[in-house]
């Protein structure tokens, strides 16, 4: 990148605010994706909408490309410039602009973090549902970007369910308001879906207008052990035949059983197939029947152990498997392959058994965890990048899993995203229209593809 | 350093939020995520160890409260403290931080009698005139910082007064042998009188070897580490030579030192015996919870309590300072907001980095305020001193205490 336009970034941002120092270029050529990494041209921080929009208009002026970032959590690459051009984080964004009470709206700036929204609304009494692993340092602006999940999907959604209305800077710098407090809004396209999920290859948000609901006022939680996984998939389905649908469903395998019980001593035991943590909440009166009929529900599926917490110090301590589960794993080996394949949720058992015969037959040490209640599984490949045999088996078995994932009519990001990580399974999952179809909006936003290049898909077939 | 340790780090970002120069800056340069990075690249060869890359190496607190957070088990504090001692093994240390670390701290004979001359400062008053006439300002930046923080120093070093043995008061449960840090002697020597009388009363007979070294922390800061092997080595071999049934420190800095004992001596048994026998003040306090309750009388007091990095961060104590707070009647006890948010003070770095320092003890002050207590209790030191001066300009009302102080103050109420 020329000195000269640095110097006019450098103008709009403020010099501390662009860096270019080979050890700052060297931090933020990562995000959380395992291998890849590669090294910005410059770095800047912006500390308003107007100054994201004016450096825009240079960048798009000049040709030169743009990968935003938040705190850089993103686990498929999308956070990283792989040309050398500019990666601009949004944290200095970070003010919570409202809360409206009266239409039940939050207001935030694109960099706040998402556990300092949810801490803000459950002071009044109110509730922000998608709760992302990440979200104590994860951004606003990076969850709608993403289209960030969380172990509350099954019930509340995830975050596209929530965004009402976006301040977006364009390609060009132009600035696009798109919904706002309403909620009906049937005037033209409906850009705010459009733009969820795109990350950032469509434009930069800058303020963020989601929808808040009253905060559920009683929880219950459960944990129950299955000696075979097939009757721990088959409970997870028949819970919500039964017309119960639980705040939280989520899911141990077997192998991430003996590696927490290893790590936490929370006494699982090693010889069970799966063990389910499962969260109803509510009103009191709800919460206590569908406890009631999950417990029988389990029963009928012959789980070995079920234990309802007392209180909430209860309910933390059964959730801990759980909660441990992804450090209890990534402590194992030195690198840590998390992945989100996506299946319906009565593929579930299938699913998990694949993973394993995929696992035995490349050799591989892969703990699956994960939301059942959505089907939002985590094959997690326990590795070492510095075992380059190993990890290129790890590549062929996540390839056959993706392959079955999409047979299975699932996904093969539930949560993470394409990014570059996901890329070569994309053309298969939405075929040569879906391609055509993203290629021809991103071409009209932004034609000079300057715009977190490379990720999603490629412009032209490759 | 050990490859294996800096690829352990699957750059999740966990540690972000709790990284006090992270969230003062937000800047990768200055999180654990991106000082693992650094140093990484360091060993990969992809950067030089250039001055811009000490000084973002530089900015870490080495508060690890990234230690706490890292779901992976890295702990980039004590990872980028490693690479500081062996960086500065090559290179030397400055005069300054020779003098400081190696040839006075360590040493309490030394430190006590190079501190004397203070006591006498502050008790003939020449204190007054000096700060009046604003002479501290003719003082090096550095110093200048180091003695407005002090606050009035007791009359002798505890260490030089304190009774070897204090005998149990009433029926004897057991002997505690009692590590008395030199900051606690020198300055907070009532708050160790107090710890002394706590233990007694609720039935220790307690030894304070007098011979007692320095627990070598301030030689890790040093990168000396053949006098942090010497310190530990001693202060094993001493206590091992009293019949004790566990060894007691209130200083969290201590405590988290000599709980590092039979690592730093490569696993040696005895070193190991004695690191598996020390306890912080409140985990003996806390395990006894009943006899100390029926001791205290009401204080009608707002409180909140700091987490020292030593005690949460290094040694993994929360919940038993709050607990024992809560034991005493009367007591209206708020949660500070970031709790366990370092202060700034971490050793000697609020004198090396003093910018960073304030931002971060400004933020301390600001959650002190938010809770609207009286008494802000905590359990080191280093925090005692940092806390007690930020709060006598900001929030003069404010009173900072050791929690032996406090319950204490229950205890004769």
């Amino acid at each position: 990148m020329e000195n000269s336009f640095i110097k006019a970034l450098a103008g709009i941002v403020g010099a501390p605010n662009t860096l270019i120092d080979p050890e700052s270029l060297a931090c933020y050529g990562y995000d959380s994706t395992p291998e890849l990494q590669s090294r910005p041209g410059a770095v800047l921080l912006p500390g308003s909408a107007e100054e994201i929009s004016k450096v825009m208009a240079l960048c798009h002026e000049a040709g030169v490309r743009v990968t935003p970032r938040g705190s850089g959590t993103n686990l498929s690459g999308g956070s990283i410039s792989f040309d050398a051009g500019v990666v601009l984080q949004t944290s200095r964004l970070n003010r919570i602009l409202e809360i409206d009470e009266e239409n039940l709206t939050a207001t935030v700036e694109t960099g706040v973090i998402t556990s300092a929204l949810h801490r803000e609304v459950e002071a009044k009494g109110l509730f922000y549902p998608p709760d992302p692993g990440s979200m104590n340092i994860s951004t606003m602006g990076g969850n709608v970007a993403e289209n960030s999940g969380g172990l509350r999907g099954l019930k509340y959604g995830v975050t596209d369910d929530y965004v009402m209305g976006l301040k977006t800077v364009l390609a060009d710098g132009d600035l696009l308001k798109t919904g706002g407090k309403v909620v009906k809004d049937v005037a033209g396209y409906n850009l705010n879906q459009l733009l969820v999920s795109s990350e950032g290859t469509l434009g930069i948000f800058t303020e963020i207008t989601v929808k808040l609901i009253p905060k559920p006022v009683a929880k219950k939680t459960m944990l129950v052990h299955f000696p075979q996984l097939e009757q721990a998939a088959l409970t997870v389905s028949h819970i919500i035949a039964a017309r119960i649908i639980p705040a939280t469903l989520e899911f141990l395998d077997r192998v991430t059983i003996k590696c927490v019980e290893d790590y936490a001593h929370v006494g699982l035991p090693l010889d069970v197939d799966a063990v389910l943590l499962i969260e109803v909440d509510g009103h009191p009166a709800q919460v206590e029947e569908d406890a009631a009929g999950i417990r029988q529900i389990c029963e009928r599926h012959h789980c070995s152990f079920f234990q309802t917490a007392a209180g909430p110090e209860e309910a933390l301590k059964l959730a801990t498997a759980r909660r441990v589960a992804l450090s209890a794993l990534a402590r194992m080996r030195p690198t840590t392959i998390l992945e989100d394949a996506t299946v319906p949720r009565s593929c579930i058992a299938p699913m998990v058994k694949l993973i394993q015969d995929t696992a035995r037959k490349y050799d591989l040490l892969i703990g699956t965890f994960g939301h059942a209640g959505d089907g939002n599984l985590h094959p997690t490949c326990l590795t070492d990048e510095r075992n380059s045999d190993e990890i290129a088996r790890a590549h062929q078995a996540f390839g056959e899993i993706f392959e079955a994932t999409i047979a299975m009519g699932g996904t093969i990001t539930g949560e993470h995203g394409v990014g570059v990580a996901k890329k070569k399974y994309l053309p298969k999952l939405v075929g040569e229209s879906g391609l055509r179809v993203m290629r021809g909006i991103k071409g009209a936003l932004d034609p000079k593809g300057i715009l977190n290049p490379g990720k999603i898909f490629s412009l032209t077939s490759d | 350093m050990d490859y294996v340790k800096l690829i352990n780090c699957m750059r999740c970002g966990m540690c972000l939020p709790h990284c006090p120069t992270y969230k003062e800056t937000f800047l990768e340069t200055a999180s654990p995520r991106g000082r693992v990075a650094l140093v990484r690249k360091l060993q990969e060869g992809e950067l030089v160890e250039s001055e811009k890359f000490l000084e973002y190496v530089s900015l870490c607190l080495d508060c690890q409260a990234c230690a706490s957070a890292c779901p992976c088990g890295v702990n980039a504090g004590e990872l980028v403290a490693e690479f500081r001692c062996e960086s500065k093994k090559e290179k030397g240390l400055s005069m300054m931080e020779d003098l400081v670390l190696r040839k006075l701290v360590p040493h309490p004979d030394r430190l006590e009698a190079a501190t004397a001359p203070l006591r006498l400062y502050q008790k003939t008053g020449l204190q007054q005139v000096v700060r009046s006439l604003g002479l501290l300002k003719l003082f090096p930046e550095a110093l200048g910082r180091m003695k407005g923080l002090l606050p009035k120093l007791p009359d002798a070093p505890l260490r030089q007064t304190i009774s070897e043995v204090t005998p149990a008061a009433g029926k004897e449960k057991g002997t505690a042998g009692f590590f008395l840090g030199c900051v606690m002697s020198l300055i907070f020597s009532e708050a160790s009188l107090a710890t002394v009388q706590l233990l007694s009363t609720l039935g220790y007979r307690v030894v304070t070897p007098k011979a007692q070294k320095c627990c070598g922390a301030p030689n890790m800061l040093g990168h000396d580490l053949d006098g942090l092997k010497e310190a530990a080595s001693f202060n094993t071999d001493l206590f091992d030579s009293f019949d004790l049934d566990f060894v007691v420190t209130d200083c969290g800095g201590c405590g988290a030192e000599l709980k590092k004992y039979g690592q730093h001596l490569d696993g040696e048994r005895k070193a190991v015996d004695f690191s598996a026998s020390v306890r912080d003040i409140s985990e003996v306090l806390f395990a006894e919870s009943e006899a100390l309750a029926a001791k205290l009388r009401p204080l009608p007091l707002k409180v909140t309590y700091h987490d020292p990095c030593h005690i949460a961060h290094c040694q993994g104590i929360r919940s038993q300072p709050r607990a024992l707070i809560k034991l005493i009647p009367g007591i209206d006890f708020r949660e500070l907001p970031e709790a366990d948010a370092c202060c700034g003070s971490a050793g000697t770095y609020n004198i090396e980095k003093p910018e960073m320092a304030d931002r971060v003890l400004s933020r301390k002050v600001q959650n002190v305020q938010k809770t609207g207590a009286e008494y802000l209790v905590t359990s080191n030191p280093g925090c005692l001193l940092q806390l007690k001066k930020a709060l006598s300009e900001a929030e003069p009302q404010v009173r900072v205490i050791h929690l032996t102080e406090l319950l204490q103050m229950s205890m004769n109420a």
